[in-house]
């Protein structure tokens, strides 16, 4: 594959260990090659897509796109192109975000605008590439959108709802460009800001700019970046460290994870700008083993980096040294804490520790650390090339800028997207989502992962932003967004996020060790049915339990030595203040009235719509329902084992449950 | 300094002293549980939490630093509250056998749930469920009393530097252990005990030797004789709530005169004896070109920790047994004859402040005609739960003398029990031996107190003669990584594996009253400055036993009663592991 320093600077004018200043910005302009000749223009008008010979397919192939198929779609085509014996280019790019139309197959014909199909299975494939490449028609079945202007019903991918109300920032170059490429990304102003900062502006001056932008740490605990950086720039020290947090863990969370697939260079470039403002010559990028896509993408964009010497020794002629290492995450949810984090890079257990020292004094091996998250990191670039007040003119006044959100659960155009803050939650799940799918009724919003909350339809015009969502009782979080419909129980929704705290915590603070085990057993207890051998002491423990409940989550709150303790009553605490009656159904009544919790549902047979056909009663697996053939039939409460069994069975929807 | 205030008190500080510290200071208790004095906080049990105003939650105070203008409740309710809930989730999952418990009543735990009047089970429910590991001769450990406050990892990692236990699983499943959970036995384990000390709880605690003891008091056929460590008298009072620092000999030698011992002896008189082998082997070694830097011996948990981690060096360990076995030794050959008893008949118990002792007793290196030089050894602890059996009025009793011929000692004997003892004993003798002449000073003050590594150079006959004093296990591997690359400049290299010497052994009364080790140095020195005798060498007794029995020191049946040999361990555990 060529690429600038071969095509650009044929003798070898750039290279790391002769580093020219002027490199990229040579790179950007043709006209200022020393060898100015077609080649490069024609280079930067094939890498921006602009003139091209044959046909490109791009394929969206992050870990959502080839979870959907995306992998088989790509055999597909391969395999049909082949057979056409038509020449195309494929590209695999990463994910746009909208995950439910996955996998998505833009193509792009010489001279014509790059038309994305959606929901394209290798069954399409054939009659896909047979209108597109042979007829040249769009293949109006799967069409989704487009780049470039509106044509009739083929909207401007930015134009169709979903992307309408979004603003990329972030994800500007995620599912658009080739995420392995280092030319793609510096042609769509990649390392644009790389070079400014090193050629025009003092460390100090990135770290004012940051801090007049008013970003604040994407992680969930809303920390100014800038703030964060200057202290740590103030620190005198032979060494310092930036430290990348992709250790994403939230369930539902796979913000960082796209962000990495689609543009791993953008946060290679954050990282390297934020090793400049603060002085570090060394940064970890702590990822999750589980990404295994995002760790190759990430080895890619470092090799890359190195091999354009914009990692290393005296990045282009700055002076400035700067080298990535890759600390991969063995599983622990609690390592998104940034001491535990710290313990897991220096290769001890990972757990929290308390602060003072903060990072910033004494971090990683004791020196001076910078931890910030993927999306930060990502928005960086952003910030330095637009200018602060651009970005300090999105948002609200305390949140500026956009945030990713992972849409998922009851939501009918689940996937990321990107919003300027201040945006109100009904709008990301009405407009941009879609609403609830089946037409259910929305219940509740979990955001902000198991530190979060669940936010009803009550408070659903809350304006996105760090302070408001903390006083609603949930948290901006890293960006889990799950929706909840009637069906979801909200008893249960807690029991989910308890088992999950159950299993993360580190175990070394008493509060969250002990606490949230109490507190799960609590809220079993209280979806398990009563049995009749239980003894008098066993119906004291559920009613103490009950009356304690608040009391426990309190003091987990409060006395929780990290984030993860701190924030795990949150649930049960947000659950207690919009869902009381829910709670309270399952204590007194012995309802679910969501008909999730199994144990308290009570299954009838309606004699009215009763046939008799007996299916239910060969059906049963313990034998609890008993009738005469052609007569109403009916379910031993005693026997039944509230499997649903028989509710699944029934042809005349008379099984009712309660 | 800063000012500030605490519940209302106004507070003045060092800068960066944290809050647990200063309120202390104006004496405001706050609890703590995984508090240690002088090691980084862990924030781990969130006991010592309190009240800043301006912070969101609780702040623990044991690892927050004071600060001007701060406004600090130590004893808010809201403080209250969280501090007894969080003794309550203790409790819960915690054994609720405090009646047959062995630390019942010195139990941190326990002190808490009186303190914060928990009178109910509140958040009863699962409790975990790890098994007991009695693998080792000397502690057992018991996770279902754990409660994961971490201060024996701390110990074992950070302060003995073992490593030999750590965290392991997470959350409720979270555990203390050892390597793959392999049991004591098995594992870098030198059996110090100092995670006895440390622990709050009984999860952690000598395995009992008094059962047998009991057994062969209560045996017409066994003749039982006891002697007791120089560290013992030190500390045996504080079991009885005597000011620490109180020297009980006289009482412990009563005490065990009713307990029914024939024979109440002092280890002090066999330390004596190790005096004159040691500094024999060191004068030996030293004219004649043999293996130098010479380490002591009578520490059995630096003896195991160089057989698991550096046994190419152990021909730098002296021969000599320790002193008790020493004296167990020669009771069951010398005394034995010269008494007219069967050795097998002898029943010999060393009160000892140590937990590794247990584990020596059983080692088949150091027995007589396969007899264990030392059949059973109690810790101080388990002998005052004997004496209290017994009913024992210690506080009562009268003062006694130690019976003869193996209870005379001299000052160099006592000062065995704390670091650098054994040193100032060897040299003292040693010195007196080369040049015919008495040190100047009987007092090596450069040897005493509790400096890590403490080193001092004495010129005899024209050499200077260079020892160091190792003071807690966690300091020596620097000393014998450079015996290993043949860089050190000693001659001499005292070791004690647990901080401050055998008076602070792991076998001693657990509290954690910080001048516990000051004053029961103090004792020992004292005894050492009123001894009419304060050399080795002038013991009467030693001096009769050399010349009924032994000849000289280190002679052939010297080296046969009084020596031992070691062996490579580091194999034997690696291939096990």
């Amino acid at each position: 594959m060529k690429s600038f320093l071969e095509i650009q600077f044929k003798n070898q004018y750039h290279s790391p260990e002769t580093p020219k200043s002027d490199f990229l910005i040579k790179c950007s302009n043709p006209s200022l090659s020393p060898t100015q000749d077609n080649e490069l223009n024609k280079y930067v008008a094939e890498l921006k897509h602009e003139k091209h010979e044959v046909p490109i397919i791009f394929i969206g192939a992050d870990t959502s796109g080839l979870a959907s198929g995306a992998g088989k779609v790509k055999l597909a085509i391969e395999t049909e192109l082949q057979k056409l014996n038509i020449d195309a280019k494929i590209v695999l790019t990463g994910g746009m975000g909208f995950g439910a139309i996955e996998p998505t197959v833009d193509i792009k014909l010489p001279n014509q605008d790059r038309i994305i199909y959606c929901e394209i299975t290798y069954k399409d494939v054939p009659e896909l590439l047979k209108t597109t490449l042979i007829d040249k028609r769009i293949y109006s079945k799967k069409v989704f959108g487009k780049y470039g202007k509106t044509e009739g019903s083929i909207l401007n991918i930015y134009e169709t709802p979903f992307f309408k109300n979004q603003k990329r920032v972030v994800l500007k170059n995620c599912g658009i460009i080739d995420p392995n490429y280092i030319d793609e990304y510096i042609v769509s102003d990649g390392f644009k800001a790389l070079d400014k900062v090193l050629r025009n502006m003092k460390p100090l001056d990135v770290v004012n700019e940051i801090i007049e932008s008013g970003l604040r740490g994407r992680g969930g605990g809303g920390f100014p970046t800038g703030l964060k950086w200057k202290l740590a720039n103030a620190k005198i020290s032979e060494n310092k460290y930036i430290v990348c947090n992709a250790d994403e863990g939230d369930p539902g969370a796979f913000m960082d994870r796209s962000v990495l697939e689609g543009d791993p260079f953008n946060v290679v470039e954050g990282m390297i700008i934020g090793g400049y403002a603060i002085g570090a010559d060394f940064g970890y990028i702590y990822c999750r083993a589980e990404y295994p896509l995002a760790i190759q993408k990430l080895e890619n964009a470092i090799s890359e980096c190195k091999r354009y010497g914009l990692l290393g020794e005296n990045i282009l002629d700055s002076g400035f040294k700067f080298d990535l290492k890759i600390k991969k995450g063995a599983g622990a949810f609690v390592c998104g804490e940034e001491t535990a984090l710290i313990a897991s890079i220096e290769g001890k257990r990972g757990m929290p520790k308390p602060r003072p020292p903060y990072p910033s004094d004494s971090g990683l091996f004791g020196k001076p650390t910078v931890i910030n998250n993927v999306e930060t990191f990502a928005n960086i670039s952003n910030i330095i090339n637009n200018g602060s007040k651009w970005f300090a003119g999105i948002g609200t006044e305390k949140s500026k800028g956009t945030k990713v959100f992972a849409l998922s659960g009851k939501i009918k155009n689940s996937g990321l997207v990107e919003v300027p803050m201040g945006i109100s939650l009904r709008q990301i799940v009405f407009d941009i989502g879609g609403g609830i799918p089946d037409d259910k009724k929305f219940k509740a919003v979990q955001i902000g992962g198991p530190s979060g909350g669940c936010l009803p339809d009550a408070v659903l015009d809350t304006p996105v932003d760090y302070e408001s969502l903390k006083q609603v009782g949930a948290m901006m979080g890293s960006g889990g967004f799950v929706v909840m419909d009637e069906r979801t129980c909200m008893v249960d929704v807690a029991k989910f996020f308890l088992t999950f705290i159950q299993n993360e915590s580190c175990g070394k603070c008493v509060p969250c060790r002990e606490g949230t085990k109490r507190m799960l057993e609590i809220i079993e207890r209280i979806t398990k049915s009563y049995s009749k051998e239980e003894s008098k002491a066993d119906v004291l423990q559920r009613f103490k339990g009950v009356i304690h409940l608040q009391r426990l989550a309190e003091v987990i709150k409060d006395t929780s030595l990290c984030g993860l303790g701190q924030s795990a009553p949150n649930p049960v605490l947000s659950g207690l203040q919009y869902f009381r009656e829910e709670y309270e159904s399952h204590i007194y009544d012995r309802v679910c009235e969501s008909h999730v919790c199994k144990e308290l549902l009570t299954y009838k047979i309606e004699t009215d719509l009763c046939s008799g056909c007996g299916l239910c009663e060969r059906k049963c697996p313990n034998e609890a329902i008993v009738g005469e053939k052609k007569h109403p039939h009916f379910i031993i409460e005693s026997k039944c084992i509230k499997c649903g069994m028989c509710v699944d069975t029934c042809r005349f929807d008379a099984i009712s449950v309660n | 300094m800063v000012e500030f205030s605490i519940n209302n008190i106004n507070v003045k500080a060092e800068n960066g002293m944290t809050i647990l510290d200063a309120a202390k200071s104006v004496g405001i208790d706050i609890p703590t549980l995984c508090h240690m004095k002088d090691l980084f906080p862990t924030g781990a049990c969130r006991m010592c939490v309190v009240e800043v105003d301006g912070m969101r939650g609780l702040t623990p105070s044991c690892a927050f630093p004071v600060a001007e203008g701060m406004v600090v409740q130590t004893n808010s309710p809201r403080v209250r509250r969280a501090r007894k809930t969080i003794v309550e989730l203790l409790i819960e999952n915690h054994p609720q056998d405090c009646l047959i418990c062995v630390r019942n009543k010195n139990c941190e735990l326990q002190d808490l749930s009186e303190k914060y009047a928990i009178r109910e089970h509140r958040f009863a429910g699962e409790k975990k469920n790890h098994a007991i590991d009695i693998s080792s001769p000397s502690i057992e450990r018991d996770p279902a009393k754990c409660i994961l406050c971490g201060r024996c990892v701390r110990t074992c990692n950070e302060i003995q530097k073992i490593g030999a236990i750590d965290f392991t699983n997470r959350g409720f499943r979270s555990n203390v252990t050892t390597p793959y959970n392999k049991g004591l036995n098995v594992s870098d384990c030198i059996l110090c005990g100092q995670c006895i000390l440390a622990c709050p709880t009984a999860a952690l605690r000598e395995k009992s030797h008094s059962k047998e003891v009991i057994n062969a008091l209560t045996n017409k056929d066994k003749y039982c004789i006891v002697q007791i460590a120089p560290a013992v008298r030190a500390s045996l009072g504080e079991e009885y709530n005597l000011p620490i620092g109180t020297n009980v000999t006289g009482q412990i030698v009563t005490g065990l005169r009713r307990l029914g011992f024939r024979k109440v002896f002092d280890t002090n008189f066999a330390a004596d004896l190790t005096i004159m082998e040691e500094s024999t082997e060191l004068i030996n070694r030293i004219t004649s070109s043999g293996v130098l830097p010479m380490f002591t011996s009578c520490c059995p948990g630096w003896v195991k920790f160089v057989e698991q981690n550096n046994p190419e060096i152990l021909n730098h360990i002296s021969t000599c047994k320790s002193p008790h076995e020493m004296e167990g030794a020669l009771l069951k050959t010398y005394y034995a004859k010269k008494m007219g008893l069967q050795p097998e008949n002898i029943f010999v118990v060393s009160i000892m402040p140590c937990t590794v002792k247990k584990y020596e007793s059983d080692r088949p290196e150091l027995t007589e005609e396969n007899m264990p030089d030392v059949d059973a050894v109690l810790t101080v602890r388990e002998l005052v739960r004997i004496f209290n059996m017994a009913g024992i009025d210690f506080n009562g009793l009268p003062e006694d003398e130690f019976d003869n011929p193996l209870g005379v000692s001299t000052g160099a004997a006592a000062i065995f029990g704390t670091s650098g003892g054994v040193m100032e004993a060897a040299l003292r003798t040693a010195y007196s031996k080369l040049t015919n002449q008495i040190l100047p000073t009987l007092e090596l003050n450069d040897l005493r107190g509790m400096s890590g590594v403490k080193e001092a150079s004495i010129i005899i006959n024209g050499k200077q003669i260079n020892v160091a004093v190792v003071n807690g296990i966690g300091n020596v591997r620097e000393i014998v990584k450079d015996v290993q690359e043949g860089k050190s400049k000693y001659h001499f290299i005292e070791v004690m594996a647990c901080p401050g010497g055998c008076i602070n052994g792991g076998g001693q009364p657990i509290h954690q009253k910080p001048e516990k080790i000051k004053k029961r140095m103090d004792v020992l020195y004292n005894i050492d400055t009123k001894s009419s005798i304060r050399m080795s060498h002038e013991n009467p007794i030693v001096l009769k036993i050399y010349d009924e029995f032994f000849g000289e020191p280190n002679s052939l049946e010297a080296h046969r009663i009084l020596h031992t040999s070691y062996i490579d361990r580091k194999s034997i555990l690696r291939n096990n592991a």
